[in-house]
């Protein structure tokens, strides 16, 4: 794979080419047709101009699916009979350890917190998946949106062009909108490498409009003699299609692109889909894009646990150190709340396949940015082995401490489609964790 | 190149050759059903439910000074139960084969051949897994999905009256796999949990939302405080029938177990006998405690039942529920027209569920056109919602993704279909489903759609796919190839996308596109075929 001289790899340069949606209307001649909404055309012209907010206002949440195990990771043990021969290694916080493997985590943990005594009642990988995602049980009568979808919806800036809520490399159940509505699902992307999935029309943009034409002419027939309003207060079908072509459009979309990276920086998340995850998701929280949700799998480790642990460690220390720097850089990571964990732990004892088996009685997840102190453990697990923990931190006072550090009020109920007012979370602020109490 | 390397592809391309023209001419002719023509002289009394309920309806609609619509076109009839029923839209082939029909009520013998198709068990049965087991994967050891939906299809298949279905599901006992019904109850089975066994609350919701039209489950945790009369006692009283619900080694089983429970707000648990929220007379004293719970649910004076299976199979047929939400039934009236009088004749019928499903088939609700009357004016949102037009609600994820692959075979994919067809269409399903969503179990839920799915119509492989040059798989490239003349092109494009003919406006416009530029056939329907199916006629249900 070349690298052109400006250090930029061509491999992964995309055929989004950097064209700004004025010139693209305007070569097309289609800027003046009826069908783009004004706010569109606002929107060509401004950037987003938000007023400025004392509290961090974006989330990035690393997901590691399968239940990453806390021995193996943050929550390391070292000297007793459940580490199975992992070792520790210091921090630049003095009194924290983190196991061998995530090196250049172990660098900022100034930045980072960590919650070692989470525990739930699920061990199934979907029910518990459900739970630390939404921060609810799964439930028969309603169905919870995830943590990024309410703030979404509580805090973002809806004609923004771009989705507000996205999710990078989720290949199960990733993030969404429950009865808040599908609006708030996160839209799914996958390797940045590739192209976005379905923004780029396949023909010319004279035969684009010719489509368009033509669909608003069967549009017309459709609409005739039903219901009263059929469009604006019923299916919405074109108001959501222009909207859709809004996005196709808009200069945004660049921030998913990571042609104009250098290979070095590229190099410092990993040369991998999880590392390159890491880095779209920086640039879409620095073009105001609320939650983004990155996922790396394989942490499910029944058999060979050390061999599956070590591997995606590997993976995962250089990406969200660098993360965190790169946050830093552009002074961002005051505005951001960076969440990594999955959906449980890993049992202590290690089975006759080398392996760990699931584990909700006491796992861990780590915080960082606006309004978490760093360098801050919150509760312990028993060396020993046993479900005992110090200082237990139920899933939905995660939650809580969250939308609390966000400024939404996480106590709030909303009305369901069931007609059952539901909390935003029943949880509680994790007082220890924040800086302020609000 | 060498001579291996050529021979190499020389053969490859003969065998994929070989392949195409296997699947392109493979024989799936549509088999006849049995007869089943609707005359009054031997279905005297089902003409006479259909005259109950469209009487019913006709006076609720004086009552509100409401003048309901006219009738909707066959075709359109036919689109609607085939999405409701199998998931799909009609093939061309079916429509052709539908309009050379002559005897009998067009309408109702679509839905005879729906009855022996098994995509009508298979989706059916999906549709109602949603409120049996749910949609997640469960505890993979002692659950399996795919069993139960089998298991379930097969029962559809053989129009299993729909009390013994239910009863199967609360009672049954044995192995997951040897007695695919036990699902039902080894889905609540947490892994991990410190319970053993299937969880008696999940189940008791389950019951109550599923069987009963109840959501008696929203008192689990305290008594209701928003108008209704239930009580967190009520809720458990039906758990109880569930608490000694056991898995062991030779499957589910019932033991003597006794469920305690501390109440919101009490100071200790207490036991928690097992009792029925209404009509406890109607509970038998015989009997394991499962096997009570199931014939209290289905007995025929337990009104509930009757109800909630009505108002389910109206939702699936219409988009919408007559009683919204469709799990909410209110134990006493008034009800909706139709509702009782549709309940009592499934009872008396011995819940033949193919039966209730013609009885609203052949109702003037259902065929009612979506459109207003030319000479009336414009429907409003009361005629809607009083069924005087029929209602314009959005498809489901796996009806448009069906309906795609479908509109742009020409051929029915079916049971019979080339195994290379089905495999296709299974996979290619699900990449789309998982971009455009899946409502999970919600059941009907009346959003408009969403940005990502409007970009996946627009612009997904799918689409691009069946409107671009490729065989097999392009519906725009067989229409070109096929169709003798720009008129029949269009009349084709649309059948099989719409379900309907082009209206003349329409027709001229499209043809006069083609005479225009005949260099450019392809290219131009192609781009009829994306604009048809990007239109809202195609992913809603009207």
């Amino acid at each position: 794979m070349g690298i052109d001289s400006d250090g930029l790899n061509p491999a992964i340069c995309s055929h989004h080419k950097q064209l700004s949606r004025r010139t693209l209307l305007r070569a097309s001649g289609l800027g003046s047709l009826s069908w783009l909404s004004p706010v569109a055309e606002l929107l060509a012209g401004q950037p987003e101009v938000e007023s400025p907010r004392s509290k961090p206002r974006s989330m990035i949440v690393l997901w590691l699916a399968g239940g990453p195990s806390q021995l193996e990771t943050f929550d390391p043990h070292p000297d007793s009979s459940i580490a199975g021969g992992t070792r520790a290694i210091q921090t630049n916080v003095p009194g924290i350890q983190v196991a061998s493997g995530l090196e250049q985590i172990a660098e900022q943990m100034d930045d980072i917190s960590l919650v070692r005594s989470m525990i739930s009642r699920e061990g199934d990988h979907e029910r518990a998946t459900y739970q630390v995602k939404t921060g609810f049980r799964p439930d028969p009568t309603v169905v919870h949106p995830s943590l990024g979808a309410v703030i979404c919806h509580e805090i973002s800036n809806r004609s923004f062009a771009i989705p507000s809520h996205v999710s990078i490399l989720s290949s199960q159940w990733p993030a969404r909108g429950g009865y808040l509505g599908d609006d708030w699902d996160a839209f799914v992307i996958y390797d940045p490498k590739q192209e976005i999935p379905d923004v780029q029309t396949p023909v010319s943009v004279s035969r684009q409009e010719t489509r368009m034409k033509n669909l608003e002419f069967v549009e017309r027939h459709f609409a005739r003699h039903r219901i009263k309003d059929l469009e604006s207060k019923k299916t919405r079908h074109q108001a959501t299609m222009r909207k859709a072509l809004e996005m196709m459009h808009s200069d945004l979309l660049t921030a998913f692109d990571l042609g104009a990276v250098p290979q070095r920086e590229l190099g410092e998340f990993g040369d991998t889909p999880f590392g390159r995850g890491c880095l779209v998701a920086a640039q879409l929280i620095e073009v105001g894009v609320r939650c983004v949700e990155v996922t790396l799998g394989g942490w499910d480790s029944h058999i060979n646990n050390h061999g599956i642990q070590s591997d995606r460690v590997a993976i995962l220390d250089p990406a969200f150190a660098a993360l965190l720097r790169r946050l830093k850089s552009r002074d961002l990571l005051k505005d951001t709340v960076v969440l990594c964990g999955g959906e449980f732990g890993r049992t202590p004892s290690i089975n006759p396949a080398g392996g760990r088996d699931h584990w909700p009685h006491g796992f861990s997840v780590a915080l960082a940015g606006g309004g978490f102190r760093g360098g801050k453990v919150i509760g312990a697990t028993d060396p020993e082995g046993s479900k005992a923990v110090e200082q237990p931190i139920q899933v939905a006072d995660l939650h809580a401490t969250i939308l609390n550090v966000l400024g939404i009020d996480f106590s709030r109920k909303v009305q369901t489609p069931v007609g059952r007012p539901v909390r935003l979370s029943p949880g509680k602020v994790i007082g220890d964790l924040i800086t302020t109490l609000s | 190149m060498r001579i291996r390397q050529v021979s190499f592809i020389a053969i490859l391309t003969v065998l994929l050759a070989a392949l195409l023209t296997g699947v392109l001419l493979y024989d799936n002719r549509l088999p006849r059903p049995h007869q089943f023509v609707l005359r009054s002289e031997n279905h005297d009394d089902l003409f006479g439910v259909i005259r109950k309920v469209d009487q019913q309806f006709l006076e609720s609609w004086e009552l509100r000074g409401l003048e309901p619509s006219g009738v909707a076109s066959d075709l359109t009839i036919v689109r609607r139960m085939s999405l409701a029923l199998t998931g799909t839209i009609p093939s061309l082939q079916e429509i052709r084969f539908l309009e050379q029909q002559v005897e009998g009520d067009p309408v109702q013998w679509w839905l005879s051949r729906l009855f022996e198709d098994r995509r009508y068990a298979d989706y059916v049965a999906e549709r109602l897994a949603r409120g049996f087991v749910g949609i997640e994967q469960g505890p993979f050891i002692k659950y399996r999905r795919r069993l139960f939906l089998t298991w379930l299809s097969d029962q559809l298949i053989g129009n299993v009256p729909y009390d013994e279905l239910a009863q199967q599901l609360i009672s049954a006992q044995g192995n997951w796999m040897d007695n695919p019904a036990v699902n039902f109850c080894t889905v609540t089975i947490a892994e991990n949990d410190d319970q053993e066994g299937p969880d008696e609350k999940r189940l008791a919701a389950r019951v109550s939302r599923s069987f009963l039209g109840l959501r008696i489950d929203c008192v689990q945790c305290h008594d209701d405080f928003m108008g209704g009369h239930w009580k967190q006692q009520d809720f458990h009283q039906l758990a109880s029938f569930f608490s000694g619900t056991e898995l062991s080694l030779s499957g589910l089983q019932d033991r003597e177990h006794v469920y305690e429970f501390q109440y919101h707000g009490a100071e200790a648990a207490r036991v928690v006998p097992s009792g029925v929220p209404f009509q406890q007379a109607l509970l038998p004293d015989e009997g394991t405690p499962r096997f009570r719970l199931a014939r209290w649910v289905t007995h025929p004076e337990n009104r509930a039942f009757s109800r909630a299976v009505v108002n389910k199979v109206w939702a699936l047929l219409l988009g919408r529920p007559l009683v919204d939400p469709v799990d909410e039934i209110p134990l006493e009236g008034p009800y909706p027209p139709a509702l009782e009088l549709l309940a009592s004749d499934l009872v008396e019928h011995d819940y033949n569920l193919q039966r209730l499903i013609r009885v609203i088939a052949a109702s003037r609700v259902f065929r009612m056109d979506s459109q207003g009357r030319v000479d009336q004016p414009i429907p409003s949102e009361q005629h809607e919602k009083h069924w005087a037009v029929f209602p314009v609600i959005r498809l489901r994820p796996e009806q448009v993704a069906g309906s795609l692959i479908q509109a742009s075979s020409l051929k029915t994919i079916n049971a019979q279909s080339h195994v290379v067809m089905r495999i296709v269409k299974f996979i290619v399903q699900n990449e789309f489903l998982k971009r455009y969503g899946d409502k999970g179990e919600e059941e009907f839920n009346l959003e408009n759609g969403t940005v990502p799915q409007r970009l996946l119509m627009m612009n997904g492989e799918l689409v691009r796919n069946k409107t671009s040059n490729n065989l097999i798989f392009d519906i725009s490239s067989r229409i070109a190839l096929l169709a003798s003349d720009n008129e029949k092109a269009v009349e084709a494009v649309y059948l099989s996308i719409l379900t309907r003919r082009p209206v003349p406006d329409e027709h001229r416009y499209f043809v006069s596109l083609l005479s225009e530029s005949p260099e450019k056939r392809e290219e131009i329907i192609q781009d009829l075929c994306w604009v048809l199916f990007n239109t809202t006629e195609f992913s809603w249900n009207h």
